[in-house]
C-alpha cells in the first residue's frame, strides 16, 4: 500500500505539538508563498484540487470557499468544526494533539483566501485535554507573531452531536442551542451573527497547506479522479489493531482493514462494517470485500463513505443489539427541533427493544420501515435522514436475525 | 444566594467580548465558567450571565438545559461518564458499566466521547480514561476515592 501521509506527516514525530519541533519538519513553511498569492489565486488552487470535506459531507471545498465574498462591507470569519460526535470517528483529535500548528497554518491560508480576519474552532466539550494542546500551540503562533493577520479563538462546545452540523454549529456560537437552520434556496455561505462564515472540518483545513505549497495536481496524484487525495480513515470494534491512519482515497477496504488492522480481533470472521461512523448504511463482509474506499464507490452499494470511521462487527455481533445500540445514541442526541426525528428515533428505539425482549411482532418490523419513511426527507437537517438509512439497512441485510427472536 | 463572576473569570470574559462580534457569543463561555467556579450552574449565575451578554435569563436557562455537559444542581459524588455508544459496547463497556455499579460515584451513560480507537473509554473531570478493564477502573477510582 503506497505511503500517502499528507495530513499526518508529522504524527509519529515526537513532540510535534511544540512549534520548535513541528518548525524543524516542515510546519508555517507555505505560508510565504501563500501570503504571495492572490486570494482568488488560492481559492482556485483548492478548486482544482477538488478538495473534498472531510467531515463526512464530502462537498467540493473549493466551491465552498468561493462562496464566499471577496468585497464585503461586513466582516468575513471562518468556523472550523472540531465538533468531532460521530460514532467511529476519531480522527481530527489526532490532528489537533500531534500537530495543531498545521491545523493553524491551514487556518492562516484559508483566511487569507477567504479574507477573514478570525477564525474559531468549534470543539467538543468533551474533548478538554486536546483543546488545551491546542490552546498552546495557539498561544505559541501569537507569541512567534504567525497571527497578526488574523486571530484564531478556540470555542467550546458542551455536548451535543448535533453542534457538528454546520448551521446548528453556528447557532450554538451564537449562545443559542444547537438547532440546526433551514437551507437557503440559493447556494450562499454561512452567516455567524449575519457575517459571511465558511465551515470547514478540521482535516479539511489542515490538507490545504500540502495541497497550496505542492500544487492541486500533486494532491490530485493521490486517490481517484472524483475523490481525489487521502483521508485519515480509522477502524474500530472488533478489529485487531484499531487507530487512524492515512490512506488515499480508492483503497481497498479489506487490504486497509488488513493492512493496518491486523485484520478481525481474535482471528474471528467478520459480519458486518460500519464504512464512516454510524450514519452510513451498514454492509456486510460480502459486500465490502471488493469494496474501494472512496465516495462513489460507497454510494453505489447504497452507503456512504462519512467520515471514514469503520466500525468492524465480528461474526459473533448481534446485529438487533448493535441496532439498538445506535438507535438509543440517535434519541439521547436528537435536538427535538423536528417532529419527525425527535418521535421517530425514540419510538423506533421502543420497537427494538421490544424485538430484543423477544416480545416483537411481524408488523414491528413493518412500523421500522414506516417510521424510518417517516424520517426520510422530511426534516431540517440530515439527522433523521440518516437514522432512516441505518434502520433500512440493518433490517434488509439481517431481516433473519431479527425474524429469530420474533 | 447571589452570584458574582471571581476577578480572573471577569478578566476573561471581557477579553473575550472582544474576539466576538456579539456578547450573545460568550453565553457558553460564560456557562462553562460558571460551573468550573462553582461547581454547578445556579439560577443566580443563569441570571447573571443573561446580564453581561445580554441575553433574557430564560434564553440562558434554555441553552443551559440543551447541553449534557452542563449540571444545574450541585454535584455531591465523583461524576464518572461512561461511554455506551457502539464502539465501546462492541469492546466491552457493558462490563465496565455494571463494575461500576457497586462504587459510590455517579455513574452517567453518555454516547461517542470520540474515543472509539481506545475503547471501551470514561471520563472522569475533563480527562479521558482509555482501554479499560474493572482492573483498570478500580486503580483509577482507587486514587480519586
Amino acid at each position: 500500500m503506497r505511503d500517502c501521509r499528507l495530513v499526518s506527516r508529522k504524527f509519529d514525530i515526537k513532540n510535534s505539538f511544540k512549534i520548535d519541533i513541528a518548525k524543524e519538519h516542515g510546519a508555517y513553511k507555505t505560508l510565504d508563498k501563500a501570503y504571495a498569492l492572490k486570494p482568488l489565486e488560492i481559492v482556485e488552487i483548492i478548486k482544482e484540487s477538488n478538495l473534498r470535506g472531510k467531515g463526512g459531507g464530502g462537498a467540493s471545498a473549493g466551491d465552498k470557499w468561493a462562496l464566499m465574498p471577496q468585497e464585503s462591507d461586513k466582516p468575513s470569519f471562518l468556523a472550523v468544526n472540531c465538533d468531532e460526535s460521530e460514532p467511529g470517528t476519531f480522527k481530527d483529535r489526532q490532528i489537533i494533539s500531534k500537530d495543531p500548528h498545521l491545523l493553524i497554518e491551514g487556518i492562516l491560508i484559508t483566511c487569507h483566501a477567504i479574507k477573514a480576519k478570525h477564525a474559531y474552532i468549534y470543539i467538543r466539550g468533551e474533548y478538554k485535554q486536546y483543546q488545551d494542546i491546542l490552546q498552546t500551540a495557539i498561544d505559541e503562533a501569537y507569541s512567534d507573531g504567525l497571527l497578526r493577520e488574523c486571530d484564531i479563538t478556540i470555542h467550546r462546545g458542551a455536548g451535543a452531536y448535533i453542534c457538528g452540523e454546520k448551521s446548528a454549529l453556528l447557532e450554538s456560537m451564537e449562545g443559542k442551542r444547537g438547532h440546526p437552520r433551514l437551507k437557503p434556496k440559493q447556494k450562499e455561505p454561512e452567516w455567524f451573527f449575519d457575517n459571511p462564515t465558511l465551515v470547514n472540518n478540521v482535516e479539511t483545513i489542515a490538507s490545504v497547506p500540502f495541497i497550496v505549497q505542492n500544487g492541486a495536481q500533486a494532491y490530485r496524484d493521490f486517490g481517484t479522479e472524483q475523490s481525489p487525495g487521502t483521508l485519515l480513515f480509522a477502524m474500530s470494534g472488533h478489529v485487531q489493531n484499531p487507530g487512524v491512519y492515512e490512506a488515499e482515497f480508492g483503497t481497498s477496504m479489506m487490504e486497509y482493514i488488513n493492512h493496518f488492522g491486523d485484520g478481525v480481533k481474535n482471528g474471528k470472521k467478520l459480519k458486518a462494517v460500519i464504512p464512516g461512523g454510524v450514519s452510513c448504511g451498514v454492509l456486510t463482509a460480502d459486500e465490502c470485500e471488493n469494496l474501494t474506499l472512496d465516495y462513489e464507490a460507497l454510494r453505489s452499494i447504497g452507503s456512504s463513505l462519512g467520515t471514514g470511521g469503520m466500525i468492524l462487527m465480528d461474526e459473533d455481533t448481534d446485529m438487533v443489539e448493535a441496532l439498538k445500540n445506535i438507535l438509543e445514541f440517535y434519541h439521547e442526541e436528537s435536538c427535538g427541533q423536528c417532529t419527525p426525528c425527535r418521535e421517530g428515533t425514540g419510538w423506533s428505539d421502543k420497537i427494538v427493544a421490544k424485538i430484543l425482549a423477544k416480545k416483537g411482532t411481524k408488523e414491528d418490523i413493518d412500523k421500522l420501515f414506516d417510521l424510518a419513511d417517516v424520517m426520510n426527507g422530511k426534516t431540517i437537517c440530515v439527522f433523521a435522514p440518516s437514522v432512516s438509512v441505518v434502520i433500512v439497512s440493518f433490517i434488509t441485510k439481517f431481516r433473519d436475525e431479527f425474524e429469530a427472536i420474533l | 444566594m447571589s452570584f458574582s463572576f471571581n476577578e480572573e473569570n471577569l478578566v476573561k470574559i471581557e477579553e473575550l467580548k472582544k474576539r466576538y462580534p456579539s456578547p450573545n457569543a460568550l453565553n457558553l463561555p460564560c456557562l462553562w465558567m460558571a460551573q468550573y467556579q462553582e461547581g454547578y450552574i445556579s439560577i443566580d449565575a443563569i441570571d447573571e450571565i443573561a446580564r453581561i451578554i445580554h441575553m433574557p435569563s430564560m434564553e440562558v436557562y434554555r441553552v443551559a438545559t440543551f447541553y449534557t455537559m452542563f449540571h444545574l444542581e450541585p454535584q455531591d459524588k465523583l461524576i464518572v461518564d461512561v461511554c455506551k455508544t457502539l464502539s465501546c459496547k462492541l469492546c466491552g463497556s457493558d462490563e465496565i458499566l455494571n463494575h461500576l455499579q457497586n462504587k459510590d460515584v455517579r455513574v452517567r451513560h453518555v454516547e461517542c466521547l470520540g474515543s472509539c480507537g481506545t475503547a471501551p473509554v470514561m471520563q472522569i473531570n475533563d480527562e479521558y480514561y482509555e482501554n479499560l478493564d474493572t482492573k483498570k477502573v478500580d486503580e483509577i477510582l482507587g486514587e480519586m476515592l
